[in-house]
């Protein structure tokens, strides 16, 4: 284990996978809210355009995304984000994140919208409450607080999915166990310490949104 | 959908022009999204005829690319399923147990193989044990790392359902099934189990869907599976962009397909237990 330390770049490929994690959140997020408000939206066109886009992305698989981004979208359509070879396999894994778990994060947000019940919006509305007002005063803190368990899911996920950036040649976690395990064989301790990183990266988040949805979740 | 007659107020005149424009803009965006697409694809040459006429003309991209490569996609699938229900069990079981070592170690097994990536699991399988020995035939080494990582990290989830499909069965089961003098034990395995089995039955659907897209994590260990095949496909006929499309089209429809069914048993058993 401490060899593997000195002769391969582990810091470097965990960092890699941390970076690629918090792109991919940060574009998930920003996309996924867009397209939540696409499907709640009164205007028929536009939650069609928000339902296709999450049946799409939610039903392919994510390697799918990847591999097509650089041997389709890359190298053919000529769509590249980066002259350099490696930054843009890294650009394109965190866009693909972003794209595949939007979809994701839409259905977050929406799940968080229908626990609130629909009694909340009548109240709202017989008090003479407006559109804006109901949304802003009554429906969307509940919302919030009822999408912050299934978005710590979403967050989860992302970050074990970044792995699959190795696929298009991505230096991260599971690129690296695969360069030292086909040169080393078989090392468990490695394999582990990989693993730990994902415990690590993914339990807190985990119970800290856990703990955060039981504290704001609304007594009812 | 039930919210939203209630967000949205009977739109009078002013909203519903309001909605026309909206509207008006919605679909100039989606012919927008066609034509950026559309002018991509014309000036990268992708859209001559030859390229993506072989899927409807030529049987051969059927029988020789697609149809293997589903195949690939649906044995590891279903040999992934199967292990990971017998696994889930197991472990669910296990985290139910009276028995607090069990139920320490099999929560510890469950926690940890459900927050490590499947690739992860699947690149040290291959590359650290199937490819290198001969645990396995040379030739079923990849489909061996693709189960392996399936099984054990669907296996945990699972185990998981198990665990919320038997607590959240009313607690009257388990009281008469003490009262007529069963053991614990056979409380759980005759009595919760199989209502627990069938209350997660859409979410087992559901998993499948995971699983049928996860397997084409097999791609990165070169395990022959429908996204594998479309690769090959592409460079025999020249169109690697239909060829993933193509791909991309099947996966789309097969999981679709799948999580309507999840829905509709969903929705069948909430009836059921409204009846009852």
């Amino acid at each position: 284990m401490g060899d593997i330390f000195a002769d391969y770049d582990v810091l470097g490929a965990v960092w890699v996978t941390i970076q690629l994690s918090l792109l991919g959140i940060i574009g998930a997020m920003v996309l996924g809210t867009i397209i939540a408000i696409l499907r709640v939206s009164p205007v028929a066109v536009l939650r069609g355009l928000g339902t296709s886009y999450v049946n799409i992305f939610r039903n392919l698989p994510l390697t799918l995304l990847m591999v097509f981004s650089i041997l389709g979208l890359s190298f053919i359509l000529q769509l590249s984000v980066s002259d350099d070879f490696a930054r843009n396999a890294f650009w394109w894994a965190a866009i693909m994140l972003a794209v595949y778990h939007a979809a994701y994060v839409c259905e977050a947000l929406r799940s968080g919208v229908n626990t609130v019940p629909v009694g909340q919006a009548e109240a709202a509305r017989s008090i003479g409450l407006g559109f804006g007002q109901s949304l802003r005063e009554v429906i969307l803190p509940q919302a919030f607080r009822g999408s912050i368990a299934p978005m710590g899911s979403v967050i989860i996920a992302l970050i074990k999915n970044s792995t699959v950036a190795a696929v298009i040649g991505v230096g991260d976690s599971a690129g690296l166990l695969q360069v030292i395990t086909e040169n080393e064989g078989a090392s468990l301790p490695t394999f582990f310490f990989f693993a730990m990183v994902f415990v690590i990266l993914t339990l807190p988040i985990g119970l800290w949104t856990t703990s955060l949805s039981r504290k704001l979740s609304v007594k009812r | 959908m039930s919210t939203q007659a209630v967000l949205f107020d009977a739109p009078g005149p002013k909203a519903r022009l309001r909605h026309k424009i909206f509207t008006v803009i919605g679909a100039l965006i989606a012919v927008g999204i066609a034509y950026v697409v559309y002018v991509q694809f014309e000036a990268a040459g992708q859209l001559q005829a030859f390229m993506w006429e072989p899927f409807v003309t030529d049987p051969e991209v059927w029988t020789s690319y697609l149809i293997p490569g589903l195949k690939g996609t649906f044995t590891a699938a279903a040999i992934s399923i199967v292990l990971a229900v017998i696994f889930g069990l197991l472990f669910g079981m296990g985290r139910l147990s009276p028995f607090a070592p069990l139920r320490w170690f099999c929560s510890v097994i469950v926690e940890f193989f459900r927050s490590v990536p499947v690739l992860l699991m699947m690149v040290f399988a291959y590359f650290g044990y199937f490819a290198t020995s001969n645990i396995v035939p040379n030739q079923h080494a990849p489909l061996a790392a693709v189960v392996t990582a399936l099984t054990l990290y669907n296996g945990a989830v699972i185990a998981e359902l198990v665990r919320s499909g038997v607590h959240g069965l009313p607690s009257g089961q388990t009281e008469a099934g003490l009262a007529v003098g069963l053991t614990p034990g056979q409380v759980l395995r005759s009595i919760q189990l199989p209502q627990a089995l069938t209350a997660m039955l859409p979410a087992l659907v559901g998993q499948l869907v995971v699983v049928l897209k996860d397997s084409a994590l097999g791609y990165g260990i070169t395990y022959l599976e429908l996204l594998n095949w479309s690769k090959t496909l592409g460079s025999a006929y020249a169109n690697t962009v239909p060829a993933y499309i193509v791909a991309g089209i099947l996966f789309v429809i097969i999981n679709y397909t799948l999580t309507k069914l999840a829905v509709y048993l969903e929705g069948r058993l909430k009836k059921k237990r409204a009846k009852a």
